[in-house]
């Protein structure tokens, strides 16, 4: 049965050999709802690993509540939760093989034969590796591997499903196909999944809802959608996808409908958020939203660099690097370095920070 | 919060998670209850009677051996055979080393062989041999050379003996060591315009000089250590762990021997915690990184001829003192009567087959404990967390220094009253089997289980493995290899164990080693080598058996040590 997780004030501090304290999760508060594929992203030790690895039960909470359902986990043993974990290296256990390796769990429930049998024949369907059976894990290729992995947590129908940076071994290819193959696969059995990654676009992709981590911190909660459009912050807009911060003033605000001063040019843009008139604020601009020969700001192009599908530009405009990124390429005017642009920003795409 | 404070609620975490788990939490508890009642406290008595004389504290013990110049020399000679046999040993086994990994040249094969030897064979076979070759009667110095007053007992037949025993350790500790150092290291040296001898003296000797130093120390460790070998051949060169045993269980004043026992410790656990402490951290060999690509071998003749005319004379020297013993125990009459005869084995026979089958026996009741438990607890010193893993890992480390002579003074005197009369038991001799095995089979399942990945076993505590779950269906059949290294260690181990158990035989069990020395002591060299031609056929056909098991279990044969 699909189970919801609950964080409540999760801290995690990490003592040093030297003594020091590394604060590696500090104070979060999450809410999964069942069904829901949640992913935490962010760069490397801003402590969405440890997250996983405390609800899973292989650390310990410093403060905190973690509840599976509607079970307070906190002190029990991984094998005592309602958990399943794909590991980033499959973890496959290498003397069995893989009919074996899935049916792992189910034995040790002391399942009746025949149902495990059962069990194991129809996840092996699921995973269309009906002919991988008696394979043992080092006759099969990394994404097969990781194919097996996660047949192994499925079969034990867990009311949370957990994922370490599954894909991250994969290469490109791989990666892709995997990462379509989880999202469908979860979909059909509609499990509660908590996903680790640093790759944006795996949680662009798997998510409905994704975690931006840094340093510990929770910086932003929300649907793809979200993160991208309205980053709650510089660092969430820079961490998903590239980002201009264009600095600005507030003429007036009329509901969500701000006018805002760039420079000496008037823009309109939506915000939820209240301003005082006059006041300083930073807009995000992504740089496919920059607007190219639209007469606003001239710019001295300092990069320009054709990638087939777009063209990518750096310009300096009033001291500043904006990004420019022009999709289709096909049959428009290319600037060189050196060249002087004329741009803009194109007034749907404006986010206010 | 404080970091003390922080470090105590992680503790207490862990431990209630272990709580959660009865087998772990009582297994975890078994083994530190037995480390502390085997190790640590047999060795805290012997330094407590160390500072006591005639029931009040006092420093006697430590000034009487000050005083006597005799106990001073004693001390004297321990270091000095130490030093020099870890020079000498460490010369001859940086050149196998060399030769091994890094020259193009036949009969590589011998030099594993070769490397084996002293492990399945009782520790003082060389000094018996060296009896039979260069003693009064010996077949080098009285027949050969017609030397009749050769005396091979003392300082140089020490070394000589000691040398051979334990080159080999230095030899597999440097040939590891050397095959980790990345080729193209050497190559950019060479590219750079060095000669072949500036790119050993300035790139190949530096980056070996901590491991070097690291395997001198281990050499240093096991000669101050050695009983059998002294014993043997020491004569009137009296060293540390000779002294203890004569002192305690010749003379009867074991307080008396404490003294000594502390000292000799105190030089054994010094130069392990340098060679572990400081030298280990000092290696450059990790540093170079991954090896990109196999070693172009040595082909030139003037480097290759010399190396291995050294290589094969020295190896055929060992195979020679390994060999003399089976064929002397035929011999009428070593240096008399050469010729051929079985009344050496029939006498063993008539003197009765107890004490090969007690000491066989007692060996195999150790064996699978000692193997088991060295797997068990090298899984909980990797793997879990609780208070006392520090404390574990550090005291079953310690203890491959511990000379075993020390434990057995520290049994005799720890177990020989109340609450827990052991002395004399067959349960005393088994623990000290276990104890005296147990570390190099923890430390070889420590080894693999690091080269494992720990998500594995965490895949199956995920599934709803518990802990003793985890170890037996996952863990143990992960590292079978080292498993069965570790039986077939502590087998060849508790068979040739003399150090320790001279303490504690008696009546009721002697056993095959202490027979030996007996009937060398008694200048029966025929019985002896008969006796040790017996045990090393046990042991022989032990480690045959086993590695024929292993095949049948699909385990390569690569992956096995021994």
């Amino acid at each position: 049965m699909k189970k919801g997780i609950t964080i409540k004030n999760m801290t995690k501090i990490f003592v040093t050999n030297k003594n020091t304290q590394v604060k590696a999760v500090d104070n979060v508060n999450l809410d999964i709802k069942p069904g829901d594929f949640v992913t935490l992203l962010g760069p490397s030790g801003c402590g969405k690993t440890t997250i996983l690895r405390m609800v899973a039960g292989f650390e310990t909470l410093t403060e905190g509540e973690i509840l599976i359902g509607k079970e307070n986990v906190a002190s029990l043993t991984p094998d005592k939760r309602d958990t399943a974990l794909v590991f980033q290296n499959y973890a496959l256990f290498p003397h069995m093989n893989v009919y074996d390796n899935i049916a792992y769990g189910l034995k040790l429930q002391k399942l009746p034969k025949s149902e495990i049998d059962q069990r194991v024949q129809k996840i092996l369907n699921l995973m269309k590796m009906e002919n991988f059976a008696d394979r043992v894990p080092s006759q099969m290729s990394g994404g097969q591997q990781q194919r097996v992995s996660l047949a192994r947590a499925l079969v034990m129908e867990p009311g949370v499903l957990l994922f370490d940076e599954p894909l991250s071994n994969l290469d490109a290819k791989l990666r892709i196909h995997m990462r379509d193959e989880i999202r469908k696969i979860q979909r059909e059995v509609g499990i509660t999944s908590l996903y680790v990654t640093h790759d944006q676009s795996e949680a662009m992709g798997l998510s409905d809802k994704v975690v931006i981590m840094k340093d510990g911190i929770i910086q932003q909660v929300g649907s793809p959608r979200e993160i991208y459009q309205k980053p709650a912050n510089a660092f969430v807009a820079g961490f998903i996808g590239k980002a201009n911060v264009i600095k600005g003033e507030i003429q007036n605000q009329n509901g969500e409908n701000c006018q805002v001063k760039i420079d000496n040019k008037v823009y309109k843009a939506t915000s939820d958020k209240t301003f005082e008139k006059g006041q300083k604020i930073e807009m995000i601009v992504r740089p496919e939203s920059v607007v190219i020969e639209r007469e606003d700001f001239k710019a001295t192009v300092t990069k320009s660099m054709f990638m087939g599908e777009y063209h990518e530009y750096e310009v300096e405009w009033k001291g500043q690097t904006i990004l420019i990124s022009q999709s289709n390429p096909f049959g428009k005017t290319i600037y060189g370095v050196g060249d002087e642009m004329f741009i803009g920003f194109d007034e749907t795409s404006i986010h206010i920070l | 919060m404080k970091t003390q404070r922080l470090k105590v609620k992680s503790e207490l975490a862990n431990m209630k998670k272990v709580a959660q788990d009865p087998i772990l939490f009582s297994t975890i508890v078994a083994v530190l209850v037995l480390v502390t009642m085997f190790i640590v406290f047999p060795l805290a008595n012997i330094l407590k009677e160390s500072f006591l004389f005639e029931g009040s504290a006092s420093t006697h013990h430590y000034t009487q051996i000050l005083k006597l110049s005799y106990n001073r020399d004693i001390i004297f000679n321990t270091l000095k055979l130490g030093f020099t046999v870890s020079i000498i040993s460490t010369i001859i086994g940086f050149i196998f080393a060399y030769a091994a990994t890094y020259v193009k040249m036949k009969h590589k094969k011998i030099l594993s062989a070769i490397a084996i030897l002293p492990i399945i064979s009782p520790p003082f076979l060389i000094g018996l041999s060296a009896i039979l070759l260069f003693g009064r009667s010996g077949l080098i110095t009285r027949d050969l050379l017609g030397m009749t007053n050769a005396d091979i007992y003392g300082f140089h037949g020490l070394v000589l003996v000691q040398v051979l025993t334990f080159f080999p350790v230095a030899f597999l500790m440097l040939v590891g060591l050397l095959k980790q150092i990345d080729p193209s290291v050497e190559e950019a040296s060479r590219d750079l315009g060095a000669s072949r001898w500036q790119v050993f003296k300035t790139v190949t000797v530096p980056l070996m000089a901590p491991g070097i130093a690291n395997a001198a120390l281990l050499v240093f460790i096991q000669s101050v250590a050695d009983f059998g070998n002294p014993m043997v051949i020491g004569g009137n060169y009296t060293t540390m762990a000779v002294q203890i045993y004569m002192q305690g269980i010749g003379s009867l004043d074991m307080s008396g021997a404490t003294a000594l026992a502390i000292m000799l410790l105190t030089i054994s656990v010094v130069a392990f915690l340098v060679q572990k402490f400081y030298l280990g951290k000092k290696s450059y060999v990790t540093v170079t990184g991954k090896i990109s690509r196999e070693r172009e071998l040595i082909a030139d003749p003037k480097i290759v001829k010399p190396l291995h005319l050294f290589v094969v004379l020295v190896s055929l020297f060992v195979a020679m003192m390994y060999i003399l013993v089976p064929i002397g125990s035929f011999i009428k009459l070593w240096g008399v009567n050469y010729s051929l005869t079985l009344k050496h084995f029939k006498y063993v026979f008539d003197l009765g087959l107890k004490p090969i089958l007690d000491t066989t026996l007692l060996a195999l009741v150790a064996t699978p404990i000692s193997g088991i438990l060295s797997m068990v607890i090298a899984f909980l010193v990797v793997r879990k967390k609780f208070i006392g893993r520090g404390y574990l890992d550090f005291t079953t480390m310690l203890s491959l220094a511990i000379p075993g002579t020390v434990v057995g003074l520290g049994y005799v005197m720890t177990y020989n009253k109340k609450p827990l009369v052991l002395t004399g038991t067959a349960i005393i001799l088994v623990i000290a089997f276990v104890i005296r095995s147990m570390p190099v089979g923890i430390r070889s399942g420590m080894a693999s289980l690091q080269q494992i990945d720990p998500s594995i076993e965490e895949a199956a505590n995920v599934l709803g493995a518990s802990s003793k779950k985890v170890f037996t269906t996952v863990t143990l059949p992960m590292i079978k290899p080292a498993l069965f290294s570790g039986l077939v260690y502590s087998f060849s181990r508790s068979m040739t164990l003399v150090s320790t158990i001279i303490f504690l035989v008696s009546a009721r069990h002697s056993l095959l080693t202490v027979a030996i020395m007996s009937q060398i002591d008694q200048g029966r060299i025929g019985v002896a080598s008969a006796y040790s031609t017996i045990l090393i056929i046990i042991v022989g056909s032990m480690i045959a058996f086993m590695r024929f098991l292993l095949s049948k279990l699909g385990v390569n044969k690569e992956d096995i040590q021994l």
